[in-house]
Parts: structure tokens; C-alpha cells; sequence
């Protein structure tokens, strides 16, 4: 059984983006802060702090959740995955990213490393989704800038792109 | 905003978890999803001693089929039990409701039972149990003990949970072959319901109608649908004597109106549904 006492900082040892990493945590550190403050990886957003808009989206083992809701120790063990996950070591963007690019879906840029996070789950899951599947996943962001249309159309060019690019994937 | 300093404890048992509830009694939250509880820390809205995390213990992110009803464990996502295989065969009022549960993201996290627990009075998933009458099993050092929903939950965010106690699991009645429906208003697909509403046919001429977000807690009642006006004044009763609440996002009066107008829908839908 763990136990971190409320005035303890205890050693939280998680893999991000596919390295072992560990760093110090009081019971109260959320995972949105951890990522940030004590590993450095500020791609991740922090914008309600409650669960509603949805900049903070992260992957823990593959699926897209609010890092705002979840403590540092919560993800004790996990596989954490950011938005610096996504595009390759040289720099070359994700297909869901150089969509977003295409299609300008962003504008300031603040709400998008959630959504990335969150459609890399969700396309694959569901590779063929309707506009409709897309726009209510999409319903657990906020973007103050775009009006979403760029977005989704990003999206469903992403959904295609990965299709025709990866035939082989598994349609479950 | 952050939470509060608390103590944070992750056992590896159902037995553990009993015994830290036990040893902290009021002083602790249970954590599960904490889709709801992180957000009411964050906002300081809540200030655990300890925050006991059932997530890890193997024995609670189980779905069983008991037969006649269908258990699911405390550590059971939502998204979990909505792609589970038999949902739609089995918990077909489950699968209607469900995607309703927040957002994609929320309900990666969020558990089934962890909705049933923090009782909000328009959430989907205690409605659902309530409208097919299913049971909470509580567990605490003092031994197991299940409840009917309707013992179980008693008002807003109020429920029969001794605090030593745990959920250990919900158990929700298999109704295949039966016409059901479920619809309801928020602002936006996954916010809170205004109004939550579900029906379940009984029998050629009896439904069970449930409604959440009209009072502390889901209200089921059985309305005759035997032609004529009978369903409509039987709703329109309802909602004089449920009354409504005013809150941020509707007043009592757009609620009784949103009842009238959504619950005879629902009831004719779910009548077509087992036609």
C-alpha cells in the first residue's frame, strides 16, 4: 500500500514521452503542475484548472484524460504521453498536427496540445469517425479563437490522411 | 486553483481500503476517476484528510454477469463499460445514457460507480439505476451490506454511505427485450443535464418513468400509458409536485416546462422502442 503523507514529498517516478523520469511531489501536486514544473514539459496547458476546457489533455496509458484532475501520483508508474510526443526528433510534424497547419485550426495556439492529445487517442480508436463523432469529442475542448471549423476540418483530414497512410490498422 | 494538503493513501485490497476508511472515518475521500471530486479540490470546494485511491485494486475493475443483473466494479470507467461487448444486449438503457456522461475525455477517467457515489441530482448513471431499481454494495470492516438505489441515494450530493464505508460495486438489472428511451437538455452535449429523463416499459399499458435534476435526487414513477390524455396529465402532476429548482443554468419554471414537454416524448419513444 503507498502512503504520502500530506507534508511529505515523495519520489514519483512515471515514463513521459518514453523516458523513465521521476521527480518530488507533495499528495496534493497535480499531474498538469508535475509536467510542467517538475519535469519541464510546458507543452501542456493548464487553462480552468477544473476539468472544462480541456488544454491540459494528456495520454496515461494511451487514453486522453484531464491532467488537471489527476495528482502527480495518481500517474505513479504510468505511461504518460504529451503534446512533445508527437512530432518526430527532427522536427517533422504528426499528420494530426501538419492538418492543423493545413487547415488553420489554430490561432493562438493555447487550447491545441489538448485536442492533439485527445484526437491521437480518439482516431484510434474510431479511424472512420463522421463529423458529428468528431465534433462531440471536440465538445470537451474550448478555443476562444477559431469558431472550430478549422478544427474539425483538420480532424477529418487527419482521420483520411491516417486511413489511406496506414492501411493496415486494426478497424475495432 | 490547488487543493488543500492531504494525505494520500493508494491500497492494493479491498481490505486495505476498508481499514484506511476505518481508521480515518470522516476525515476521508474516497478517489476513484476523480472526474468530480479532483475538480471540488481544486476549486476548494472540498478538504479531505486523506484521499484513498481505489483505482489500483485489482478486484474492483471487473464487470461481471451474474445472470439477472450485471455487477460492475468501483474502478470501472465509464468508457470501459460502454465498450464492453454486452452493454447494448444487456444494459440497453446503460448504452443510451452513457455517452451523455461528461466528455470522451472525462469518461477515460471518470468511474460508473464514482457517479453513483458523488449523487448529483441530475447525473445520468444514478438515474439509470434508479429507474431499473439496481443496488449499491457497500463494504466496511463491519461487513457487506446492499442497498436498493432508492435507499441509497437520499438527496443532493447525499447518500446511506457510512463514511467507514466503501462501493464496492453497482448492480444494474438486466432488461433485454424491453422498449426503454432516454433523453435530455443541457447547454452543450456533456454538461450537466438540466433535466434527465428515462423510461422503461413495464407492460402494455405501464411504463417506468424516471426524471433527474428535478429535485435532490432521481424520482421513478410508474405512469399508466392507457390512450387518451392519461401519460400527459400524469407528467404534468409530476412536475407541480416536484416542483423544480432555480440554479445557475434554468429557474423551476423552464425545468416543470422542460418536463411537460420532454417526458411524454420519452415514454412515446420508448413505447415505438419495444414496438
Amino acid at each position: 500500500m503507498r502512503r504520502i503523507n500530506k507534508d511529505q514529498r515523495a519520489r514519483i517516478r512515471l515514463t513521459l514521452n518514453d523516458r523513465a523520469l521521476s521527480a518530488e511531489a507533495e499528495p496534493r501536486m497535480l499531474l498538469s503542475d508535475f509536467l510542467r514544473h517538475s519535469l519541464g514539459a510546458t507543452g501542456t496547458h493548464v487553462g480552468c484548472e477544473h476539468g472544462v476546457c480541456g488544454c491540459c489533455t494528456v495520454l496515461i496509458d494511451g487514453a486522453a484524460v484531464r491532467s488537471c484532475l489527476t495528482l502527480a501520483a495518481q500517474a505513479e508508474g504510468r505511461d504518460v504521453r504529451t503534446v512533445e510526443s508527437l512530432a518526430a526528433p527532427d522536427g517533422t510534424l504528426s499528420s494530426l498536427q501538419q492538418a492543423f497547419q493545413d487547415h488553420h485550426a489554430l490561432q493562438c495556439g493555447f487550447c491545441t496540445p489538448g485536442i492533439l492529445m485527445s484526437f491521437t487517442d480518439y482516431l484510434k480508436r474510431n479511424p472512420q469517425p463522421s463529423e458529428a463523432d468528431i465534433r462531440e469529442v471536440l465538445s470537451g475542448h474550448l478555443c476562444r479563437c477559431t469558431g472550430y471549423a478549422g478544427i474539425v476540418s483538420a480532424l477529418m483530414a487527419a482521420a483520411v490522411h491516417q486511413q489511406t497512410s496506414e492501411p493496415n490498422r486494426s478497424k475495432s | 486553483m490547488k487543493p488543500r494538503p492531504f494525505d494520500y493513501v493508494r491500497p492494493d485490497t479491498i481490505d486495505e481500503a476498508v481499514a484506511v476508511l476505518a481508521e480515518y472515518g470522516e476525515e476521508a475521500r474516497v478517489l476513484a476517476g476523480g472526474q468530480s471530486l479532483l475538480a471540488m479540490l481544486n476549486l476548494r470546494l472540498a478538504d479531505p484528510g486523506v484521499l484513498v485511491d481505489i483505482t489500483r485494486i485489482a478486484a474492483l475493475d471487473e464487470i461481471r454477469d451474474l445472470g439477472d443483473k450485471i455487477e460492475v466494479g468501483a474502478a470501472v470507467t465509464q468508457n470501459r463499460l460502454l465498450a464492453w461487448p454486452h452493454l447494448t444486449a444487456k444494459l440497453p438503457l446503460l448504452a443510451a445514457a452513457l455517452p451523455f456522461v461528461g466528455h470522451f475525455q472525462t469518461r477515460n477517467k471518470g468511474t460508473v460507480c464514482g457517479s453513483v457515489a458523488h449523487a448529483d441530482p441530475s447525473s445520468e448513471i444514478p438515474l439509470s439505476l434508479a429507474v431499473l431499481a439496481g443496488e449499491v454494495v457497500l463494504r466496511s470492516q463491519r461487513g457487506t451490506r446492499v442497498l436498493a438505489a432508492s435507499a441509497f441515494q437520499k438527496d443532493m450530493l447525499t447518500t446511506a454511505r457510512e463514511p467507514d464505508e466503501l462501493i464496492i460495486a453497482i448492480r444494474l438489472p438486466v432488461v433485454s427485450g424491453r422498449g426503454f428511451a432516454f433523453r435530455e437538455v443541457a447547454r452543450r452535449h456533456g454538461d450537466f443535464a438540466i433535466i434527465a429523463v428515462a423510461a422503461l416499459i413495464e407492460s402494455a399499458d405501464e411504463t417506468r418513468f424516471g426524471v433527474g435534476g428535478m429535485s435532490g435526487r432521481p424520482v421513478v414513477r410508474r405512469i399508466a400509458t392507457g390512450g387518451g390524455s392519461a401519460v400527459h396529465d400524469a407528467i404534468n402532476q409530476l412536475a407541480s409536485e416536484l416542483e423544480g429548482y432555480d440554479d445557475l443554468h434554468a429557474s423551476a419554471a423552464m425545468r416543470r416546462n422542460l418536463l411537460r414537454n420532454l417526458g411524454p416524448v420519452v415514454i412515446e419513444e420508448a413505447i415505438r422502442c419495444a414496438a
